[in-house]
C-alpha cells in the first residue's frame, strides 16, 4: 500500500496532522502493520474486525440477492416457469433469513460502528476488544449453520417460522437454521453490551453525553434493544426446537399449546429487531446532513432522545403485526394507538434533518445524495407504516404487497441507503483513498431510481389484493410485477458499481488526507487509514459536536477523478 | 471492579439451585389443584434470583449494574403484561352476534 507521497517516519499529533499534510495517505497505519492471514483473524483491532464483518454480510447480501433475483425473474409471468411452489416457499425463505439476521441487523453497527465508534469517542478501541473479536467468530458460526441448512435443502417455513408450521409440517431443516439464527443472535448480545460499555467508559475527556455525536446515541439506543430483545428470539427459537424435536405442546393447539403465543413472542423480538435495523441508519444520516450542510443539527437534544424514545416505545407496538391473528381486539386497539405514538420520535427526526438543510450550505456530495434518498424514501416507508397500524386498514391489506413495500422502503429505502451513504462517507477514512465522485453520484442516483421502480409499484400490487409469498398471479397484475423486476435489475447495477469502484480505490484511488470532507467528529482528526491505536494522543473535547460553520468556498474534494 | 467472589458462594448458589430442582420435580408428583403453577412459577423466580444475585454478581457490584438487572425484569414484565392483555380481553367480544 504506497501512497502517492511518502509519509515522514514519525507521526505528528492529530491537530497537526490536519493542519499541516492535508490529501497525505498515511502510509503507516492499521492495514500496514502486521500483515497476513493470521494477523487478521487474531486481531482485536475494532477497525480490522469492522472489515472482517464488512466481507462476511457482503457474502450473505450476495447470497439473499441471488434468491431475490430469482424470484423477481420467476414473477416476470402470472404461471410458474422458473421454479415450483416448494423452491419459491425456499427463495423467500432464504431472502428473508439472510437479509434480516445476516445482512441488515449487523451491517451498520458491526461494519461501521465498529470502525467509527470507539474513533469517535476518542478511545483506542472498544471496551472490550476480545470480546469484539469474539462476536464475529460467533456471527459466522451462525451464517455456516445458516448455509449448510440451506445447502442441505433450505426451509419453507418464511423466515418468521410461524407455528404450527413451522413445528409440526413443515419437512425442511427448521432446526439447524433456527440454530443458526439462535448462534448470530449471540453475537449481536455481545456487540450490543461491548458497545454500550464502550460509550459509558471509553469517552475522550471533556466528552459528555450531550457532546456525543448523534451517530453515537443511535448505536447506543440500537445496544439497548440488542440487549433486551435479542434473548427472547433465542428462547423463542429454542422452544421451536423442543416442539419439532421432542413433540412438547407449546405452540401446537394439537399438543395443547397455543400459536399465537409464538407470535407474541416472535415479536416482541422482531418489531425492536426493526429499530435495530433502522436506528444506526438514522444515526448516520445525521452525520451525512450536517457535514453537507455545513451546519449544526437542528435540535441535537431532540434528535438524541428521539433515537432513546424509539428504542423504548419500539417494544411496546409488537402486537401490530397480529391484528387478523385472533389476538383480541381491545389488545389490537393498545397496539394500534402505541405504534401510532412511535411515529412521533421518527417523525421529529425527518423535520429536524429536513431543518437542518434549511439555510445550510449543501454540498451534493455522494454521501448527501444517499442521505436525502434516505429521507424521501423513510418517510414513505414511515407514513405506509401508519396505513398499516390502522386496525381496519390493516385487514385490507395484511399480508399483502403492500406490506412488501411498506417494510422494503424503512429496510432497503432507510436502512441500506444509509449504509451505502456511511460507507461512501467514511470510506476515505477507513481505506485512506476518495472513489470517484462522479461514478459515486451516479451510483446513488441509480440505485434511488431503481429502488422506486422496484417496490413502488407493489404498494399498488398489495392495495389490489395480490398477497404476499405467492409466484402465481392472476393475469391483470403482470404489469406491475413486470415494473418491479425490470426496477430490480436498475437497483442491481446500482449496487455493483459501488463494490467495483470501492476496490479499485482501494488501491488507486487519490489519497484523502485526514479530513476531506472538513467534518468535525473525533474520528477525522488523525490521519487516514487511521493508526492502530487511532490517536497519536488522546483528543480533548472542548465544544459540542457539529460546530460546522457555513463558509461557502470549502473545498470538499468533490472534484471528480 | 468489585471484591472477589470466593468459591464457596458458588458451590452454595449451585447446593440452592439443586434443592429448587428437587422441589419443582416432586410437587409434579403431588396434585395441589391450581397451586401446582403457582408453586412452579414461585420456584422458578427463586432460582432466577439466586442466579441473579449470587452466580451473576448483582449482589454487591455497582449501582449501574443493579440499574441494568431491574431493566431486564421491566422489559419482562412489558411482555408478559402486553401478551397477557391480549388473552384477557379475549372474551371480552362475542365471536358471534
Ligand atoms: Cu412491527
Amino acid at each position: 500500500m504506497n501512497g502517492t507521497t511518502p509519509a515522514p517516519e514519525t507521526m505528528k499529533s492529530a491537530t497537526e496532522l490536519v493542519v499541516e499534510r492535508p490529501g497525505e495517505f498515511a502510509r503507516e497505519n492499521y492495514l500496514s502493520i502486521h500483515r497476513g492471514v493470521r494477523a487478521w483473524l487474531l486481531t482485536k483491532d475494532h477497525k480490522r474486525i469492522g472489515l472482517l464483518y464488512l466481507g462476511t454480510i457482503l457474502i450473505f447480501f450476495l447470497i439473499a440477492s441471488v434468491a431475490a433475483a430469482l424470484m423477481r425473474i420467476e414473477l416476470l409471468t402470472p404461471q410458474p416457469k422458473l421454479v415450483t411452489s416448494e423452491t419459491y416457499n425456499k427463495l423467500f425463505t432464504i431472502h428473508g433469513v439472510l437479509m434480516v439476521w445476516f445482512f441488515l441487523i449487523p451491517s451498520i453497527p458491526t461494519v461501521l460502528g465498529n470502525f467509527v465508534l470507539p474513533m469517535m469517542i476518542g478511545a483506542r478501541d472498544v471496551a472490550f476488544p476480545k470480546l469484539n473479536l469474539m462476536s464475529w467468530y460467533i456471527f459466522v458460526a451462525g451464517g455456516a449453520l445458516a448455509l449448510w441448512s440451506l445447502i442441505r435443502g433450505g426451509v419453507d417455513t418464511g423466515w418468521t417460522f410461524y407455528t404450527p408450521y413451522s413445528t409440526t409440517y413443515a419437512n425442511t431443516h427448521v432446526i439447524s437454521m433456527a440454530a443458526g439464527v439462535f448462534v448470530a443472535g449471540f453475537s449481536t448480545i455481545v456487540t450490543g453490551i461491548n458497545f454500550i460499555v464502550t460509550t459509558h467508559k471509553m469517552r475522550a475527556p471533556g466528552l459528555t453525553w450531550f457532546r456525543l455525536p448523534l451517530f453515537v446515541w443511535s448505536l447506543y439506543a440500537t445496544s439497548l434493544i440488542m440487549v433486551l430483545a435479542t434473548p427472547v428470539l433465542a428462547i423463542t427459537l429454542a422452544l421451536i426446537s423442543v416442539e419439532r424435536f421432542w413433540g412438547v405442546g407449546i405452540f401446537d393447539p394439537k399438543l395443547g399449546g397455543d400459536p399465537v403465543l409464538f407470535q407474541h413472542l416472535f415479536w416482541f423480538y422482531s418489531h425492536p429487531a426493526v429499530y435495530i435495523m433502522i436506528l444506526p441508519g438514522m444515526g448516520v444520516i445525521s452525520e451525512l446532513i450536517t457535514c453537507f450542510s455545513r451546519k449544526r443539527i437542528y435540535g441535537y437534544a431532540w434528535v438524541g432522545s428521539a433515537s432513546m424514545a424509539i428504542a423504548i416505545l419500539g417494544f411496546m407496538v409488537w402486537g401490530h403485526h397480529m391484528f387478523v391473528s385472533s389476538q383480541s381486539v381491545y389488545a389490537g386497539m393498545i397496539f394500534s394507538i402505541l405504534s401510532f405514538l412511535v411515529a412521533v420520535p421518527s417523525g421529529i427526526k425527518v423535520f429536524n434533518w429536513t431543518a437542518t438543510l434549511h439555510k445550510g450550505s449543501i454540498h451534493f456530495a455522494t454521501p448527501m445524495l444517499y442521505a436525502l434518498g434516505f429521507i424521501g424514501l423513510f418517510t414513505i416507508g414511515g407514513l405506509t407504516g401508519l396505513f398499516l397500524a390502522a386496525l381496519a386498514v390493516d385487514v385490507h391489506v395484511h399480508d399483502t404487497y403492500f406490506v412488501i413495500a411498506h417494510f422494503h422502503y424503512i429496510m432497503v429505502g432507510g436502512m441500506v441507503m444509509a449504509f451505502m451513504g456511511g460507507l461512501h462517507y467514511w470510506w476515505p477514512k477507513i481505506s485512506g483513498r476518495l472513489y470517484p465522485e462522479f461514478a459515486g453520484k451516479l451510483a446513488a442516483m441509480i440505485t434511488f431510481i431503481g429502488f422506486n421502480l422496484t417496490f413502488f409499484p407493489q404498494f399498488i400490487l398489495g392495495y389490489l389484493g395480490q398477497p404476499r409469498r405467492y409466484h402465481i398471479y392472476p393475469p391483470e397484475f403482470q404489469i406491475f410485477h413486470v415494473l418491479s423486476t425490470a426496477g430490480a435489475s436498475v437497483l442491481g447495477i446500482g449496487y455493483l458499481m459501488p463494490l467495483i469502484y470501492f476496490i479499485w480505490s482501494w488501491r488507486r484511488g487519490r489519497a484523502a488526507g485526514p479530513n476531506p470532507w472538513r467534518a468535525t467528529g473525533l474520528e477525522w482528526q488523525t490521519s487516514s487509514p487511521p493508526p492502530e491505536h487511532n490517536f497519536e494522543q488522546t483528543p480533548i473535547v472542548t465544544g459540542p459536536p457539529y460546530s460546522y460553520s457555513a463558509e461557502k468556498d470549502v473545498d470538499l474534494n468533490l472534484a471528480s477523478i | 471492579m468489585e471484591e472477589v467472589v470466593q468459591p464457596k458462594v458458588y458451590v452454595r448458589t449451585c447446593i440452592a439451585l439443586l434443592v429448587l430442582l428437587a422441589v419443582t420435580w416432586s410437587i409434579g408428583y403431588i396434585n395441589l389443584g391450581p397451586f401446582n403453577l403457582i408453586v412452579a412459577l414461585a420456584v422458578s423466580i427463586a432460582k432466577a434470583i439466586v442466579i441473579a444475585l449470587f452466580f451473576m454478581h448483582i449482589k454487591g457490584s455497582s449501582r449501574i449494574l443493579h440499574l441494568a438487572a431491574v431493566a431486564g425484569v421491566i422489559w419482562l414484565l412489558i411482555m408478559i403484561s402486553l401478551t397477557l392483555g391480549d388473552y384477557i380481553s379475549r372474551g371480552w367480544v362475542p365471536l358471534n352476534h
